[in-house]
């Protein structure tokens, strides 16, 4: 191969086959210098970032949404170009023709993307909306078709709640990075050969991979054809780094366009553009302002990305999120650190354009990496309160150094690994299940099935355990068979094309599930051994409140005593999980993460045995529950630390707050000018670290 | 040996370098106006604690504590002065960092007994938080209901032996924010050469919840929460107060 924009490159595996983490391996410079060399933003982007600022109030006056197509089905190549202004513009393309316009997508469900336009004020082209009923069907159409009754009523019930088959299941990362570096018509052929070197007998799944090749393919031509409408011809590598971040950014943008996906992550992608730019800069192609310009353009263009959703979805999530998740930094296998210039350019746009919750910039943060970067973070972060930390020392052991964040903590491959994105059991409800023989504490229906119920006065530990574990078995197993239909006909009717374009041929998959009111399960059980909770039933004999009679102990305490009910509970519902058949060889994994549908959860179930009232929130994710943490965030934090990350390895969240004071002391106000006054001149005579604040004046 | 506690604090950020796991020791024999704490004054609160337990839940999670180390506040921590001989001189095998937050209250130069422990425990104190509440002895007792002799003495008795030592003052308007006191309090702390840090707090009035549900009178009703410019300003003061002293 002799690409133009390969010229420089160190050669690898990565010449031979499709392989970025080769090329990065090879290529990329770690940097451990501090932020001293970042610019501020050109005119240009200041100019560019108040347009959007101005959009964006345009948005929130018209109650959300500032316009949406009712008539155009999205496709990869659906829209003539849309600018915010060309003129200007260092990175472009948009997900429709206007900026914040957002697109129609049926294939999930033609009633949801009815109703995402009913609820914002808009009507759905009526030709359209009979088309996705009589002619073609849709994901949400197909699971309906092939869910059982029960299934049915754990939905309506919200035993399992959240479940993607009415919309984008989402998760699912593209290895943006390969439109760069091979450009678009090498991608093809590897995806021909693939095709070509199939097995001959047609098993269902060889007609499946065969047919999905083929959609892989055509998805490429269009993202193509998407690019050349901008101007841009990304059939080769691109040769700099504008290119590399407009052909990855392309290769996002084609994605964004043929999916509304629960989380539609980027991810990892700074240490790429790293090498690009380095080089740039060597042959003196580019000025720093350039590229910073060029990334502050393309971060601006993240945020703008937006779905059609509709008001239950955003009360779920809390909000309008796309998880745009960015993982930056993390540490490589060969002990190197991945911190390069681009990592703190990626995080400068938080300076530079100001704080935003997307795209999520995520640190995959080690003790070993560098020093500068650790304060750097520390100051954004103080700074801005917008970026995420996760731990890279635990996940790089199993997923190694080219993985990255789907939504806010799912972890995988870069295109080597996807996920069937499998929403939450919500296991509080599943105790109360257990006590009452299976009959929904809330709507007194018979959900579960009818095992006998507790009937005692008193609840008695043994007892409790024994039903719950016998109900979790059961939930698993409805669980797991629901999301086998899901993932089923999301494959068949609204398959991400260009996303597994962007994949190799052998991709190992995920099966997500996920774990809500686990620190609700965990007090309840501790209230129940160490405590004695009372049992407060209706005329029907339904448990529907309980009545705490002493103290217990409370997770978040870092006390083993309730800490090891909560680490059982992940272990054994994961046990029952791993028991059921999983579509398409998946490998089972839950999360406990609900960083922001425990409100939504916690509405829905009755109280509970820890004293938790009817309809009061979940923790968030693994969090203790509210004010029950009494012994500071070290032991706060120890109990979450105890969660077993094998059994859940899709992701532990533990959502955090603190007010600045907290947090310490302002070194300048503490031990700023001290010295001066002691007549020891430089400081020399405290400890090292006491000084590291001082000023200049304070070295007169 | 067994300690009494008021609590523990596994998060300490704001006593002592790092993070620190911050032990709250019960009973003081002062009763300083603006004290927040005064569930600690009791010699009879809190509960009790053992020298390995503490060390133990220290231990569990230690990883938090790289950067940090033990603090023990109160309450007046030195009232129970084997106890913390004891904790400290296990955790100084550890490699603990270790620090006492202290008024300095008990220190007692003319009592044997007393200064052979004082300076057995100093031997495996990394670093001292000393309280001065007032320079003024007249106005120490007005604030405190203590003499302030004794402390004084102790901040000297710390230089002798050269233990790194902060000092701790909070400013309360119409108590602690007078110029010239404050250029006082600098000259003072001039004359100490081992002073690493100066921390001046701002007066804060929420405590004053706690002397409700307790049932005592909360003396400084109506005196306003100091802003922390204005603590910041008091410093400066106090800054000023030593230089012009070391000239």
């Amino acid at each position: 191969m002799n690409y133009e924009g390969w010229r420089g490159f160190e050669s690898g595996t990565w010449v031979k086959e499709i392989n970025v983490r080769s090329f990065i391996k090879h290529n990329f410079t770690p940097y451990d210098g501090d932020d001293s060399f970042l610019v501020g933003p050109t005119k240009a982007t200041e100019e560019l970032w108040n347009q959007v600022l101005e959009l964006s109030r345009q948005e929130r006056e018209a109650g959300g949404v500032l316009d949406m197509d009712t008539k155009v089905i999205s496709t990869i190549t659906s829209h003539a170009p849309g600018y915010l202004n060309k003129e200007k513009e260092k990175i472009v393309g948009l997900q429709t023709d206007k900026p914040l316009k957002r697109a129609l997508m049926p294939y999930g469900g033609i009633r949801m993307a009815e109703k995402a336009c009913a609820d914002n004020g808009y009507t759905i082209d009526p030709d359209i909306k009979e088309f996705f009923t009589k002619y073609r069907k849709t994901h949400n159409a197909g699971v309906f078709d092939a869910y059982t009754p029960e299934m049915r009523a754990c939905r309506s019930s919200h035993i399992i709640t959240g479940l993607p088959d009415a919309y984008g299941r989402g998760r699912i990362i593209g290895d943006y990075r390969r439109v760069a570096l091979y450009g678009v018509d090498r991608l093809i052929e590897d995806k021909m050969e693939q095709k070509e070197t199939t097995r001959s007998t047609m098993y269902t799944e060889i007609i499946r991979d065969r047919e999905e090749l083929s959609e892989q393919i055509r998805a490429l031509g269009e993202l193509k054809e998407m690019a050349a409408s901008y101007g841009f011809d990304i059939s080769r590598p691109a040769i700099d780094t504008k290119e590399a971040i407009q052909w990855l950014y392309f290769g996002y943008l084609a994605a964004a366009k043929e999916q509304n996906g629960a989380a539609m992550s980027l991810g990892r992608t700074s240490t790429f553009i790293d090498i690009y730019a380095e080089r740039d800069l060597k042959e003196g192609r580019y000025t720093e302002e350039e590229l910073q310009e060029m990334v502050d353009h393309f971060i601006m263009k993240l945020r703008l990305i937006k779905f059609a959703r509709t008001p239950e979805y955003n009360a779920l999530f809390s909000g309008d999120p796309q998880w745009v998740t960015e993982s930056i930094a993390g540490v490589a296998v060969d002990g190197r650190h991945m911190v390069t210039k681009m990592s703190y350019r990626y995080l400068h746009t938080l300076q530079n354009l100001g704080a935003a919750p997307e795209p999520n910039l995520t640190v995959l943060w080690s003790t070993r990496l560098p020093e500068n970067f650790k304060r750097f973070c520390a100051k954004i972060s103080i700074e801005t309160s917008s970026v995420q930390y996760e731990n890279d020392d635990l996940m790089r052991f199993h997923h190694g150094d080219d993985y990255a964040i789907a939504c806010c903590v799912s972890s995988m491959v870069v295109g080597k690994e996807m996920q069937f994105f499998g929403a939450r059991a919500n296991l509080a409800k599943c105790l109360l299940y257990a006590i009452n023989g299976g009959i929904d504490e809330v709507s007194g229906k018979q959900v579960g099935p009818s095992y006998r119920p507790i009937t005692s006065e008193y609840l008695d530990y043994d007892e409790v355990m024994q039903k719950y574990d016998d109900m979790m078995q059961w939930l698993a197993g409805v669980y797991v068979n629901t999301l086998n239909i899901i993932h089923y006909m999301h494959d068949k009717y609204c398959y991400e094309k260009i996303q597994m374009a962007l994949h190799d041929r052998h991709v190992t998959r995920w099966f997500a599930t996920g774990i809500a009111g686990l620190s609700v399960v965990a007090d309840s059980l501790s209230a129940i051994k160490y405590a004695k909770v009372k049992v407060i039933r209706n005329e029907a004999g339904v448990a529907v409140d309980y009545k705490v009679e002493g103290d217990f102990p409370k997770y978040g305490n870092d006390d083993d005593r309730v800490d090891t009910i909560a680490y059982d509970i992940v272990h054994r519902f994961m046990g029952h999980i791993r028991k059921n058949h999983t579509y398409r060889e998946s490998i089972p994994t839950t999360s406990i993460l609900t960083i922001t549908s425990n409100v939504v959860y916690g509405k829905n179930t009755g109280a509970t045995p820890d004293g938790r009232k009817k309809g009061e929130a979940f923790a968030p994710g693994a969090n203790p529950m509210h004010r029950r943490d009494t012994h500071g965030a070290v032991a706060s934090l120890a109990s979450v630390a105890k969660l077993p990350f094998r059994d859940a390895q899709d992701g532990i969240s533990n959502t955090f707050s603190i007010i600045p004071g907290a947090l310490g002391k302002d070194d300048q106000v503490f031990v700023g000018d001290i010295d001066v006054c002691l007549d020891c001149g430089n400081g020399a005579c405290g400890t090292p670290t006491l000084f590291e604040g001082l000023d200049d004046n304070a070295k007169e | 040996m067994i300690g009494r506690i008021h609590s523990s604090e596994s998060f300490g950020t704001v006593d002592g370098p790092g993070i620190r796991y911050v032990l709250f020791m019960q009973g003081c024999p002062m009763r300083c106006l603006y004290c927040h704490n005064p569930d600690t004054w009791s010699l009879q609160g809190g509960r009790e604690v053992s020298v390995d337990e503490v060390l133990a839940e220290y231990k569990k999670n230690q990883a938090f504590y790289k950067n940090g180390g033990i603090t023990v506040t109160g309450g007046e921590p030195l009232l129970q002065i084997d106890f913390l001989i004891e904790l400290f001189k296990k955790a100084k095998n550890m490699d603990i960092h270790t620090c006492i937050d202290t008024s300095g209250v008990t220190f007692d130069p003319h009592d044997a007994e007393h200064m052979k422990s004082i300076d057995e425990l100093l031997s495996y104190t990394d670093l001292v938080m000393l309280d001065i509440k007032h320079v003024d002895a007249e106005k120490h007792k007005e604030l405190t209901g203590r003499d302030n002799g004794n402390i004084l003495a102790f901040a000297r008795h710390l230089e002798t032996r050269g233990v790194p030592v902060w000092i701790r003052h909070v400013v309360v308007a119409g108590y602690t924010d007078d110029t010239d006191y404050l250029h006082k309090l600098g000259a003072f702390i001039a004359t100490l050469s081992n002073v690493k840090a100066l921390d001046v707090l701002p007066y804060h009035n929420m405590g004053e919840s706690k002397y409700r549900e307790m049932g005592i009178k909360y003396r400084l009703e109506g005196t306003p929460s100091l802003s922390n410019s204005k603590a910041a300003e008091a410093r400066r003061t106090i800054l000023e107060g030593m230089r012009t002293a070391k000239k």
